[in-house]
């Protein structure tokens, strides 16, 4: 085991893994960043440059996208970046408490989150404001979270969009007992069938209920595709504290397939989600999909990265930028005239002047709130609690005390 | 296989009631659900083929299937977090932990997930599952199968805590902690599963939250629950003997209590003995005492007393009956407090 190229990719016969694989500190960084330059583990069908590469296994999923599908998956790319920023700038102005900004990751979230079906459930972890999108919940009814209103106002069920899960892993597990309910109804075999994805990032893959939630899923063949996104950051430790091995290749050990895609390429993930998609809904799953790509801003707005990595490496990375080149794509290759970009922006710039406005007149929760729907069926002893603060509070009112 | 006492063919009238041990009891509550509620479903390790290592569980997956009665695999966090998944897909699941000192790998789903999600999502989610998990000492078992962690579950908001003391009650608690759409810690005294008792299938039962005032007496309160309730009924026994009757309360409900009952006695009695396995600092013991004082202050002719394990691990077996309170040390707070 000289070189990280041999690390990585072990042929079969070498021996168990546990004992051929000693590499060095380097060897591990290598192995785990082994990226879009040929790497061919790597699925890309769009380079950073723009350029279409053809590729016989993966075309097929999207076959079907039209010039003016591309410039839908640019749009919700632009407007998801769009209302990321703006709600960047609300915390900046004191508006949030805090946000959890998703730059860079739109493309990662927009084409896994674009090739849900309808009947398809999302487990989001808390940066999935793109899929978020895909799923009909409004960027408004994100605020709440982190203006502190709420936990989450939107409807899981009626979005098929769980609520964010902060308690990293969790809700894998959530996921795979979903996944697991939709396979005993029977929903699961044909074209129809359902599926569900989970998000979680890089850090979380150490958890243990990430790999409980592997061994859940491929014990009972749930239709569930995991959705790691490898944005390389979990707040300051690189991935090379959270692994030896490059993610996907953990699928493995578990029994199931696993991929790593560009992250930063709208259509391969849109490939090859579609694909671990279809495999769930026939029953082939789980499936795990790494979304390589790159936390472009910071890990909350709470976090300094310059504490921690370099700007070469952000500047690397912006040369990489997932919007970039789908625009110069469908500029030089579908006749996109300047009238839909000027379009797309000022949609845009409509979008976060009604977040903007939505933010800033969100009604204060009603002291109550905090004693309300803890329990489906009640407890006396909080409600008398209750009864007996908003007895306390309405002294307050209008008096001197 | 027991007679299928919940056959509701009417052309085989069931046996009206039966001896049966609390294990027993259980194991017909669980079946009786699953024969109410097709999304009622079973999950945990050794459940299936075995039928627990308790077998509180036998013979459901026969009867009732593989994707029913579920082997999961050997994690607390998998079993408790796959039934939210599932609880969300709209089952109802049943899962139990083996032994109460291994509900811990649980904590984290049950704390942050199970007694959040409903509240999160204001009222959108509900989660109605059942933890079940044997608990307490007295079987002679090596570390981490004798522990009594109900209090950490009634601390936490958003979850409801049970325990049930006898087989009637279990057979009825049971079924009705599976019909409540909250999530439910389900306590069961694990060296009671043997003690026997008639049932009832016609008999009404008591609600689920509600405590019972198993013995009427004038001179001291008892308030227990689950495996004390026993001990604390054989010292009121005895204590009659010697002319003290003491009122013996089974609070069943853990969170929220049901203390009126406890209330009403201690008015009359005017005192009280908490009396629980768990270790008693910052406990449902030391919460009881909290809540009488303050509600019978002026009833109160000693102060309250408590009878409980001592704030150290559970000691190995061998020492685990100095540990438990018993007949002896009951008896002992009750003569301190009469003799206040």
């Amino acid at each position: 085991m000289s070189s990280p190229e041999q690390w990585t990719h072990p042929e079969p016969g070498v021996g168990p893994a546990a004992t051929a694989a000693k590499p060095t500190a380097e060897q591990v960084i290598a192995g785990l960043r082994a990226t879009s330059e040929g790497g061919p583990e790597l699925v890309q069908l769009l380079t950073p440059e723009g350029e279409r590469v053809p590729n016989s296994q993966w075309d097929p999923y999207v076959s079907d996208v039209t010039a003016e599908d591309l410039r839908n998956l640019y749009r919700d790319m632009v407007l998801t970046r769009r209302v990321d920023r703006e709600a960047n700038a609300l915390q900046r102005q004191g508006q949030l408490g805090i946000w959890v900004p998703l730059l860079g990751q739109e493309a990662a979230q927009i084409g896994s989150g674009r090739a849900l079906k309808p009947q398809d459930m999302a487990f989001p972890s808390y940066r999935e404001h793109g899929v978020a999108w895909t799923r009909g919940v409004k960027p408004t009814e994100l605020l709440g979270i982190f203006r502190g209103t709420d936990h989450g106002s939107w409807d899981p069920l009626a979005n098929r969009f769980h609520l964010y899960t902060i308690v990293i892993g969790n809700q894998v597990l959530n996921a795979a007992g979903y996944a697991m309910g939709q396979r005993f109804e029977g929903k699961v075999g044909d074209d129809d069938g359902e599926a569900t994805i989970c998000y979680f990032g890089d850090g979380a893959t150490s958890q243990g209920d990430v790999h409980e939630g592997f061994v859940w899923a491929s014990v009972y063949d749930a239709p569930l595709v995991f959705f790691c996104q490898n944005n390389q950051w979990a707040i300051s430790e690189p991935t090379e504290r959270q692994s030896r091995l490059p993610l996907y290749q953990r699928a493995r050990g578990y029994g199931f397939p696993g991929i790593r895609v560009d992250g930063n390429d709208v259509l391969a993930t849109l490939a090859v989600s579609r694909w671990a998609l279809d495999e769930c809904r026939h029953g082939n799953g789980p499936v795990l999909i790494e979304a390589f790509t790159y936390r472009m801003d910071a890990h909350t707005t709470t976090d300094d990265p310059t504490r921690y990595r370099l700007s070469d490496e952000l500047e690397a990375w912006k040369l990489k930028d997932p919007i970039e080149r789908v625009r110069v794509h469908l500029v030089r290759h579908m006749d996109t005239e300047n009238e839909f970009f000027d379009q797309v922006q000022d949609e845009s710039d409509q979008l976060a002047a009604e977040l903007r406005e939505f933010c800033q007149n969100m009604p204060e929760p009603p002291p109550g709130r905090m004693f309300s729907e803890v329990y489906a069926e009640g407890s006396p002893v909080l409600d008398a609690q209750r009864d007996a603060y908003l007895e306390y509070a309405a002294g307050f009112d209008g008096g001197e005390h | 296989m027991a007679a299928p006492v919940m056959n509701k063919s009417a052309e085989s009238p069931r046996t009206s009631s039966q001896t049966v041990t609390l294990g027993k009891s259980l194991n017909l509550g669980l079946r009786a659900a699953m024969e109410a509620d097709p999304k009622v479903i079973v999950m945990g390790e050794d459940v299936g083929k075995l039928g627990g290592v308790f077998r509180i569980t036998d013979g459901l997956q026969k009867d009732f299937g593989e994707q029913r009665v579920l082997d999961t695999p050997l994690a607390e966090s998998g079993i408790i977090g796959t039934a939210v998944g599932l609880a969300i897909r709209g089952f109802r699941p049943v899962c139990e932990i083996q032994f109460d000192g291994f509900i811990f790998p649980a904590f984290d789903q049950i704390v942050s997930q199970v007694a959040k999600l409903r509240f999160r999502s204001q009222g959108k989610i509900n989660l109605p599952m059942v933890i079940r998990v044997p608990f307490g000492g007295g079987i002679g078992a090596v570390e981490h199968h004798s522990e009594s962690p109900e209090s950490y579950f009634a601390h936490t908001a958003g979850l409801k805590v049970v325990s049930c003391s006898n087989p009637v009650d279990a057979y009825w608690m049971i079924q009705q902690a599976i019909r409540c759409d909250d999530p439910v810690l389900f306590f069961e005294p694990k060296r009671r599963y043997y003690e026997k008792a008639e049932l009832d299938f016609d008999a009404k039962p008591e609600p689920l939250f509600a405590s019972r005032v198993l013995r009427k007496g004038t001179h001291a309160t008892i308030a227990t629950y689950g495996p004390m309730v026993k001990t604390c009924l054989e010292s009121a026994a005895a204590a009659a003997e010697e002319g003290k009757e003491l009122e013996v309360i089974d609070l069943r409900a853990l969170s929220p209590m049901d203390l009126t009952p406890v209330y009403d006695s201690v008015r009359r009695t005017g005192h009280l003995v908490v009396v629980s396995e768990a270790p008693g600092e910052a406990s449902l013991s030391s919460e009881i005492a909290a809540r009488v004082q303050q509600e019978c202050f002026y009833s109160l002719e000693a102060p309250i007393l408590r009878v409980t394990g001592f704030d150290a691990p559970y000691p190995p077996s061998k020492l685990e009956e100095e540990f438990l309170p018993d007949l002896d040390r009951v008896l002992d707070a009750v003569d301190r407090s009469l003799g206040w």
